[in-house]
């Protein structure tokens, strides 16, 4: 009889955690899933409001014909292979010099290279926007400096307008990295530093046996967050550069947002982008998994 | 070593220097390159104020950045709860199909979301801005990973006592997991205050802007107003800092418990 109660009892216990994570999932099947089924579908289509017709395979051999759409793809890309690798290594280094015991002023230089992400997105675009303007403090300073005879027009220039692109990104990012390091840290006894330092180890040797290997899953983690994010870059492109000079630091965003409601709206074709990014997003983190996983 | 720090730490705080000294100076002090704080700041402000509603827009914002946030911090805790308290084989199951829904990039979803919410009214409200992000699968991970430290006798002891489930979520899960709450509810009220992309899409009338799209605004034009724009940019990132500055710690120690 006992036994019986207690079935009845897990059995009730079951049904209560459907109730608990029911709306939750819910929300996530109709805003996510739903909604990327329906963008699919809609890739197949063109037209305008109500007259979308079927149209086949069109959006996509139509995507890799325009300029723009390729050039951003590169610009994206651009943007991922330069800035996340440079980003991350540089949040490792400063994760493994803060995690030192020794350190004075700790918490103080974690708040200093912290402090970037409370910033909103469309704050440090303008922010970075104003300092590299043509008036702006970098060209005064490196004009003042001898370095340049005259201001040096940054954001219309295509190299270095995705140049203070990336140096944005940098400073806006590092520092949240960095937490996730540290954090990841300091799951690692600190003794082991301690003793990889009595058997000799140089401060460097001993970042790359013990840190880099025992901080793979943070590190893949931050790496596929990251990725995510660069695939999706849309804040800074549209207020550090807008898109310019003649779109050459635009990125797949951007140009899908200008293409569904800036121009004559084509949901048609920019849902069949929009899945291209989506395809993008799971091939890398597939790629990244699969790489972080041989080096076991 | 200090001396990297010192220099790295420098240039992470100094834009965020100039933004202020930036809003308290004349434009044609900003671009002569003033760095010390001015006297400037009232007529930046009045100046700001006749050009943009920025009240309406901070009022915006920051309703649509409570509610999202409240809502949210209690539909994904219960889910992770309730994935990982009650776990068996069907949950675990459903919790990876969710966990797939952090690779859909925000515009592969966009365009299908406008549509819906278009058709159903939600454009310009706070329901519209807030109803695709109430529920994300990093917020439901988190609180799951930080379930699995909920100490297991005391529930059941809760249970012999006769305290309901719910009651035991809300008398004593929530209680314990402060610090998880207060991480979730920095990440998420930042997240929803920054937001850029989809209230620009569905926020269509000028009287249901957000704070940084007003911002945004303002860049438009020949001549860019220094002083102004940067005490703009300046309020808009006000609210996230002081946030952030309040759970700093708690922050990190979330982030810990979601990391292990």
């Amino acid at each position: 009889m006992s036994k019986s109660k207690k079935m009845t009892l897990s059995k009730k216990q079951n049904l209560m955690g459907w109730v608990f994570l029911a709306p939750g999932a819910v929300l996530i099947f109709i805003m996510s899933f739903v909604p990327m089924f329906r963008a699919l579908v809609l890739s197949f289509k063109s037209g305008v409001g109500a007259n979308m017709k079927w149209s086949g395979v069109s959006n996509y051999v139509r995507m890799f014909q325009d300029t723009v759409f390729v050039q951003s793809i590169k610009n994206t890309f651009f943007y991922l292979i330069i800035q996340v690798p440079v980003m991350l290594i540089f949040a490792l280094i400063l994760a493994s010099i803060l995690n030192n015991k020794d350190l004075r002023f700790k918490g103080l230089f974690r708040t200093m290279i912290f402090l970037p992400c409370a910033t909103s997105l469309v704050a440090y675009a303008i922010i970075f926007r104003s300092l590299f303007a043509n008036n702006g403090l970098v060209n005064l300073v490196l004009v003042n400096l001898g370095i340049l005879d005259q201001p040096y027009a940054f954001l219309t220039h295509t190299t270095s307008a995705r140049i203070v692109i990336i140096i944005a990104l940098l400073w806006r990012w590092t520092g949240y990295n960095m937490v996730f390091y540290l954090s990841g840290l300091q799951n690692i006894e600190y003794s082991v530093y301690e003793a990889a330092k009595i058997d000799g180890a140089s401060a460097v040797q001993s970042f790359f046996k013990i840190t880099v290997p025992l901080l793979k899953p943070t590190i893949l983690l931050t790496a596929i967050m990251s990725t995510n994010g660069t695939l999706q870059l849309f804040d800074e492109s549209v207020n550090l550069t807008n898109g310019g000079p003649a779109n050459t630091s635009i990125t797949m965003s951007h140009y899908i947002y200008d293409m569904s409601f800036k121009y004559v709206p084509n949901f048609g074709y920019a849902a069949a982008m929009s899945f291209l990014i989506l395809v993008l997003v799971a091939v890398l983190a597939f790629l990244q998994m699969k790489v972080g996983d041989k080096r076991d | 070593m200090y001396l990297f720090l010192c220099i790295v730490s420098f240039i992470s705080v100094f834009p965020l220097y100039w933004m202020v000294s930036a809003a308290t100076n004349k434009s044609a002090d900003v671009i002569s390159g003033r760095l010390i704080p001015g006297g400037y700041f009232m007529e930046n402000l009045n100046n700001l104020l006749a050009a943009q509603n920025i009240g309406r827009a901070f009022g915006n914002s920051f309703k649509y950045a409570a509610i999202l946030t409240i809502v949210s911090l209690l539909v994904s805790s219960l889910a992770g709860y309730g994935f990982e308290i009650f776990h068996d084989k069907a949950k675990d199951t459903l919790m990876s199909i969710i966990l797939l829904a952090m690779m859909v990039p925000f515009v592969a979803t966009m365009i299908p979301l406008f549509q819906m919410f278009s058709k159903a009214g939600w454009l310009n409200t706070t329901i519209g801005f807030i109803l695709p992000t109430i529920s994300t699968p990093f917020l439901i991970m988190m609180f799951r990973q930080s379930a699995r430290s909920f100490p297991h006798d005391i529930m059941e002891a809760a249970r012999i006592d006769g305290l309901s489930e719910i009651r035991i979520f809300f008398q004593m899960f929530i209680p314990t997991m402060r610090s998880t709450y207060a991480a979730a509810m920095t990440i998420t009220f930042m997240n929803a205050w920054n937001s850029y992309l989809w209230p620009k899409v569905i926020m269509t009338d000028a009287n249901s802007q957000t704070m940084p799209m007003v911002v945004a605004n303002l860049t438009e034009g020949y001549v860019t107003d220094y002083g102004m724009l940067m005490l703009a940019v300046l309020i808009c990132t006000l609210p996230t800092a002081v946030v952030f500055f309040c759970l700093q710690n708690a922050f990190a120690e979330g982030i810990t418990g979601a990391v292990k």
